[in-house]
C-alpha cells in the first residue's frame, strides 16, 4: 500500500506522520475558523430571534396581528429614505458611545459613563460652535468643534481613568456617579448662563454645523442624517486599527485579559488604563457632534435621553468589536425609531420592550458577556472590601 | 497497608483517586488519623495535600476509594454533612466578610436570634466564651478588616469551633503568619488536642511538623509515601520521604562527596578575579504583599556561563526576590546590576533591553495571555520591536512565530491557536522561546519545568544547560530538589529571605539542602 493512498482512510502507521499532522492542522485551522464566526454571529441571531417571539406574543396580546406591525416597523425604518436616514441619524450616536463602551472593555475597564461623557462632548462643540466668529470656513470649524467634543469626552473620561491608575478606585462606580454630576453641571451651567431665555438650550452655532446628508442626497430630506456618521464610521475603522493593529492596542488587550502578564511585558498597566478612559470619553464625546452639530445647532438639556446607556447594550451585542458595534448600532437604531413607526396600532414602548430583550438574550447567550458583567461586579466589590481596609488602617 | 494499625480511626481515607481533567492530583492515597492527636499531612507543592483533605471536607468526591469519619462510612458526603459531622476546614485563603465584626463572621450563618432579629448581644457574649474556653484571644467586637492576618486566623478557627468542629483541618496555617503567632497558634492547638479534639494540619515546613504534631503522613506525586510517628523522626528523615531517594540518579558524577562535607569548609567559593558578574544583586530587601520583609538584605554574584540554583521551600522570598529583579517589585534597599549597568528605576521593558529575560513562575497568569495567539505571545515584552512608530508589523509577528515553534518544537505547530489551547508543556515552550529565543546575558528561570510533562522537563533543561554553556548567566529557582541538584553550578538554599548557605553544587546532596531548607542546620 503506497503511503499517498492511505492517507484518506486511515490513521494508520503507513501515514506520514507530516502529512497526517498537516492535514490535522488545516482541519483545525478551518474548524477554529467556523467556530469563531459562529461564534461571533450567532448570539446576534439568538438574541434576535427571540425578541421576535417575545414581540409576537406582545403584539397578539394587543389583538394585532404581528405581521402587520413588523411590515409597518420595516416600512417605517428601511421602507423609505426618510426611515433610513432617521435610523442612520440614531445609529450614529449609538456607534460612538458603543465603541466608547468597548474600547474600555477591552482593556478590562467597565465605562458606564457614556452618557455623561457623550453631553460634555456636545456641550463643548457647541460651546466653541458659538463662539468662533461667524465667517468660520466649516472646513477649519468643523474639525475645530469635532477636537472640542472629544477633548472634552476625553476629560470627563481622565477622571475615572485617574483615579483608577492612580488609588485602584472602581471605575464603575465613579463613571456612575459622574454622570449626575456632569449631567447636573451642564444644566446648571446652562440654564443660569447660556441659555436662551424661555428655552433650555444654548444659542445656536455660528459655525461648524455638519451638513445634512439631504444636502447631498435629496431623499433624505426631513430626516435628521448628517454626515457625522462618516466620523462615526471613521471612528470604527481607527479603533479596529488601534485595537488590533498597533502595539497600544496589544497592549490595551492585554491588560484587559491579563493585568500581571501585561506588567510582566512590560507594559504600565496603570498609564493604559488612564489613556484608555480618556480615549473612551473622546468616543462618546464624539456622539455629542450628531445632535448639537449635525441635527439642532445648539446644545439642550438632556439631548443625550439614555444614547450613552444603550451604547453598553450596542458594546456588548457588537462583542466589542468596532465592526460588530457599527451592526449593533443600526439593530437599535432600527428599532427605537421602529418605536415610532408602530405607534399608530401598538404603544411605541413595544420596541423599548424589544431592545431590553435583545440586551437580556445577549448577556444570557453570550459567556463573555456574562464573564465581563461578573468581572465588573467582582470589581466593584473589590473595591468595596478594599476601601473598608483601607479605612481603618 | 501495615502502617495502618489503629482501630478507631477519627479519619481513614484508603485508596482515595481525585482527577482534575488530565491531572490526576490524588492517586491511592491513604491516611489514617487517631483521635485527639495532631497529624501532621507534609509533601511539596502539588503532592496532593489539599486536594485530600477537601476530600475529606466534602468539597470534592473522590473518583475511587473511601472516606471513613468516627468509623462511619461518608464517602462523597457534602460539606454541609462534614459541617454536621464536626469536621471543620480553615483555608489557605481567608473567607470572611471585612466589613463584620468578628462576633457577626462566627455566627454568620447560624445566628442565634431574638424573635425575628438576630440576637448580636448573645453573639458576642457566646463568641467571648467560645474564645476564653479555646484560648483563640480575638475582640468579638472588633472589624475583621482591623485585624492583623494572625487574628483573622483565630476568627477562621471560632467559626469552625463555632460550628461544634470536633475535627479541625488546617491548610497551610503558618504560611501567612509571623513567627510569636505561629507559636500562639501552637499552643491553641494543643489546648484543643487537650479538649479532646482532633487536627490535621497540612503543612511543607519541616520543623512546624516536629514543633507540634504527634503523627506525620508524608505525600508524594499524589500518593501517601510513609507514615511516622514523629517522635524519634528527624527532619531529615521526613525531607528524604518528600523529595523521594531517586534524587540520588540526578546527581550522576557530581554526588560524589556524598554529604560528608560541612558546609562552613565550603562557603561561597570566591569568584574569579578576571571574570565580571553578569549580574550583581547588592544588599536587596525586598517586602511581600502583606508588609514583611521577604528578602532581607541578600547579596550574590552569577557569573557568565553559570547557573546559580536557589532551592528552598516555597515563600521564603524567591517569588519577591525575581520579581523585584525583573523590575516588578519595588526594592525597599540594595542595588542590582547587569552587567555592571545599574537597573536602577529602570522599568521593566528597559531591563529587558538590556538583555534580561525572564520565565516567571506563574505562566499562566504572568508569562502568557491565555487568549492570545501563539504568534502574540511570542513577542509579549518585546511588542516594541515589531513594528514601527506605534503600529504593530504583523507579517514579522508571523515570521517569528514560525520560526520559533520550529526552533522549540511548539506543538500544534499553528501559530493562530490561542495559548489556551495548548498543553502546559507546550505553553511552557512559548515562554521559553521567547525568552531564550533572543538575545539576552542573563535569565531568571522561576520554577521552569512546573507542571510540564517529562519530554518537555528534558527539552527545557537542555535549553538551560546549553545556554549556560554559551556563557548566559541564569538564576534558576525551583521548588523540585533534583532539579536544582541536576541544573546548578552553584546552589543557595533560600530560607526566611536569606542565603542560608550557597555550595557548589558539586558538593550537594539532597538531604543536606533539605535540612538547611528547613532553617534546621543554620
Amino acid at each position: 500500500m503506497s503511503s499517498g493512498m492511505s492517507g484518506g482512510t486511515s490513521t494508520g502507521p503507513a501515514t506520514p506522520p507530516r502529512e497526517q499532522q498537516r492535514k490535522m492542522q488545516s482541519t483545525g485551522e478551518v474548524r477554529a475558523i467556523v467556530q469563531r464566526l459562529a461564534g461571533g454571529f450567532l448570539p446576534p441571531l439568538v438574541a434576535l430571534a427571540s425578541a421576535a417571539v417575545v414581540g409576537d406574543l406582545l403584539i397578539l396580546s394587543f389583538g394585532e396581528a404581528p405581521s402587520t406591525v413588523f411590515r409597518l416597523l420595516v416600512e417605517g425604518t428601511w421602507g423609505n429614505a426618510y426611515g433610513i436616514g432617521q435610523v442612520l441619524y440614531k445609529a450614529t450616536t449609538l456607534a460612538c458611545t458603543g465603541l466608547a463602551f468597548a474600547l474600555a472593555s477591552r482593556a478590562g475597564l467597565f465605562n458606564i459613563g457614556a452618557e455623561g461623557q457623550l453631553a460634555a462632548g456636545g456641550f463643548g462643540a457647541a460651546l466653541l460652535g458659538t463662539l468662533l466668529p461667524a465667517g468660520t470656513p466649516g472646513l477649519i470649524a468643523v474639525p475645530l468643534c469635532l477636537l472640542a467634543a472629544m477633548l472634552v469626552g476625553a476629560g470627563v473620561g481622565a477622571v475615572p481613568g485617574a483615579l483608577r491608575a492612580k488609588f485602584g478606585a472602581s471605575e464603575v462606580i465613579v463613571t456612575i456617579m459622574l454622570n449626575f454630576i456632569v449631567l447636573a453641571f451642564l444644566n446648571w451651567i446652562v440654564s443660569s448662563k447660556l441659555r436662551v431665555p424661555e428655552t433650555l438650550h444654548t444659542l445656536p452655532v455660528v459655525a461648524g454645523m455638519v451638513p445634512r446628508l439631504a444636502d447631498s442626497f435629496a431623499a433624505f430630506r426631513g430626516s435628521a442624517a448628517n454626515f457625522t456618521i462618516v466620523f462615526a464610521v471613521l471612528a470604527a475603522v481607527v479603533s479596529w486599527w488601534y485595537l488590533f493593529r498597533t502595539r497600544s492596542g496589544y497592549e490595551l488587550r492585554a491588560v484587559g485579559l491579563q493585568p500581571d502578564a501585561a506588567e510582566y511585558g512590560g507594559v504600565r498597566v496603570p498609564r493604559v488604563m488612564l489613556v484608555t478612559m480618556c480615549l473612551s470619553g473622546a468616543l462618546a464625546g464624539l456622539g455629542g457632534m450628531n445632535f448639537v452639530l449635525g441635527y439642532k445647532g445648539y446644545y439642550e438639556e438632556g439631548f443625550a435621553g439614555g444614547a450613552g446607556f444603550l451604547g453598553i447594550a450596542v458594546g456588548l451585542v457588537g462583542r466589542n468589536h468596532p465592526f460588530g458595534i457599527l451592526g449593533a448600532a443600526l439593530l437599535f437604531g432600527t428599532l427605537s425609531q421602529g418605536g415610532l413607526a408602530v405607534n399608530a396600532i401598538v404603544p411605541k414602548q413595544l420596541t423599548d420592550i424589544l431592545t431590553a430583550v435583545v440586551i437580556l438574550a445577549v448577556a444570557v447567550a453570550v459567556p463573555e458577556v456574562q464573564k465581563q458583567l461578573r468581572a465588573a461586579a467582582a470589581n466593584v466589590t473589590a473595591a468595596f472590601y478594599r476601601d473598608a481596609r483601607n479605612d481603618v488602617s | 497497608m501495615t502502617m495502618f494499625a489503629s482501630n478507631a480511626s477519627a479519619i481513614r481515607m484508603t485508596g482515595v483517586v481525585k482527577a482534575f481533567g488530565a491531572v490526576v492530583a490524588n492517586r491511592d492515597a491513604f491516611l489514617d488519623v487517631a483521635p485527639g492527636e495532631i497529624h501532621a499531612l507534609v509533601g511539596e507543592n502539588g503532592a496532593g495535600k489539599s486536594t485530600l483533605m477537601r476530600v475529606l471536607a466534602g468539597m470534592y468526591a473522590p473518583d475511587a476509594g473511601t472516606v471513613q469519619v468516627n468509623s462511619k462510612n461518608v464517602t462523597g458526603w457534602k460539606t454541609q454533612d462534614a459541617i454536621a459531622a464536626g469536621v471543620g476546614m480553615v483555608h489557605q485563603h481567608f473567607m470572611l466578610v471585612p466589613t463584620l465584626t468578628v462576633a457577626e463572621n462566627v455566627i454568620l450563618g447560624m445566628e442565634p436570634r431574638k424573635g425575628m432579629q438576630v440576637d448580636l448581644h448573645r453573639a458576642v457574649i457566646e463568641v467571648e466564651s467560645l474564645c476564653r474556653k479555646s484560648g483563640l484571644h480575638v475582640d468579638a467586637k472588633a472589624k475583621v478588616a482591623d485585624l492583623s492576618v494572625g487574628e483573622a486566623q483565630r476568627v477562621e478557627i471560632l467559626k469552625a469551633l463555632y460550628r461544634g468542629a470536633k475535627i479541625l483541618i488546617l491548610d497551610e496555617p503558618t504560611a501567612v503568619l509571623s513567627p510569636p503567632e505561629v507559636r500562639d497558634l501552637w499552643t491553641v492547638l494543643r489546648a484543643l488536642k487537650a479538649d479532646g479534639g482532633t487536627v490535621v494540619l497540612i503543612t511543607h515546613k519541616l520543623d512546624e511538623v516536629i514543633a507540634v504534631s504527634d503523627t506525620i503522613t508524608v505525600m508524594r506525586g499524589g500518593m501517601t509515601i510513609s507514615r511516622f510517628a514523629t517522635e524519634g523522626t528527624t527532619p531529615r528523615d521526613i525531607a528524604r520521604a518528600m523529595v523521594g531517594r531517586d534524587v540520588q540518579l540526578h546527581l550522576d558524577a557530581q554526588s560524589s562527596a556524598d554529604g560528608v562535607s560541612t558546609a562552613a569548609a565550603v562557603a561561597t567559593p570566591t569568584p574569579t578575579p578576571t571574570v565580571t558578574p553578569v549580574l550583581r544583586v547588592t544588599d536587596v530587601s525586598v517586602m511581600s504583599d502583606r508588609g514583611t520583609r521577604a528578602v532581607n538584605d541578600l547579596s550574590f554574584e552569577i557569573r557568565p556561563g553559570e547557573i546559580l540554583g536557589i532551592a528552598g521551600v516555597e515563600g521564603n522570598g524567591q517569588t519577591e526576590l525575581l520579581e523585584a529583579i525583573a523590575g516588578l517589585r519595588a526594592m525597599q534597599s540594595g542595588s542590582v546590576q547587569l552587567s555592571s549597568q545599574d537597573f536602577g528605576t529602570r522599568s521593566v521593558r528597559e531591563r529587558a533591553d538590556l538583555g534580561l529575560s525572564h520565565i516567571p513562575e506563574d505562566r499562566q497568569r504572568r508569562g502568557l495571555i491565555l487568549d492570545y495567539s501563539i504568534a502574540d505571545n511570542l513577542v509579549l515584552g518585546r511588542q516594541q520591536h515589531f513594528g514601527s512608530f506605534g503600529a504593530l508589523d504583523t507579517a514579522r509577528i508571523a515570521i517569528n512565530a514560525v520560526e520559533q515553534v520550529r526552533r522549540f518544537d511548539i506543538r500544534p505547530a499553528m501559530p493562530s491557536l490561542p495559548a489556551r489551547a495548548l498543553s502546559g508543556g507546550n505553553q511552557q515552550k512559548i515562554v521559553i522561546a521567547r525568552e531564550m529565543g533572543r538575545e539576552f546575558s542573563v535569565l531568571l528561570a522561576a520554577q521552569p519545568t512546573r507542571g510540564v510533562d517529562v519530554g518537555a522537563i528534558e527539552f527545557i533543561h537542555a535549553q538551560l544547560r546549553l545556554a549556560r554553556n554559551a556563557g548566559k548567566g541564569i538564576l534558576l529557582v525551583s521548588a523540585d530538589l533534583p532539579e536544582v541538584l541536576a541544573l546548578s553550578d552553584r546552589i543557595a538554599v533560600m530560607y526566611g529571605g536569606r542565603f542560608v548557605t550557597v555550595l557548589p553544587a558539586a558538593q550537594c546532596t539532597a538531604e543536606q539542602l533539605g535540612s538547611y531548607m528547613t532553617g534546621a542546620a543554620v
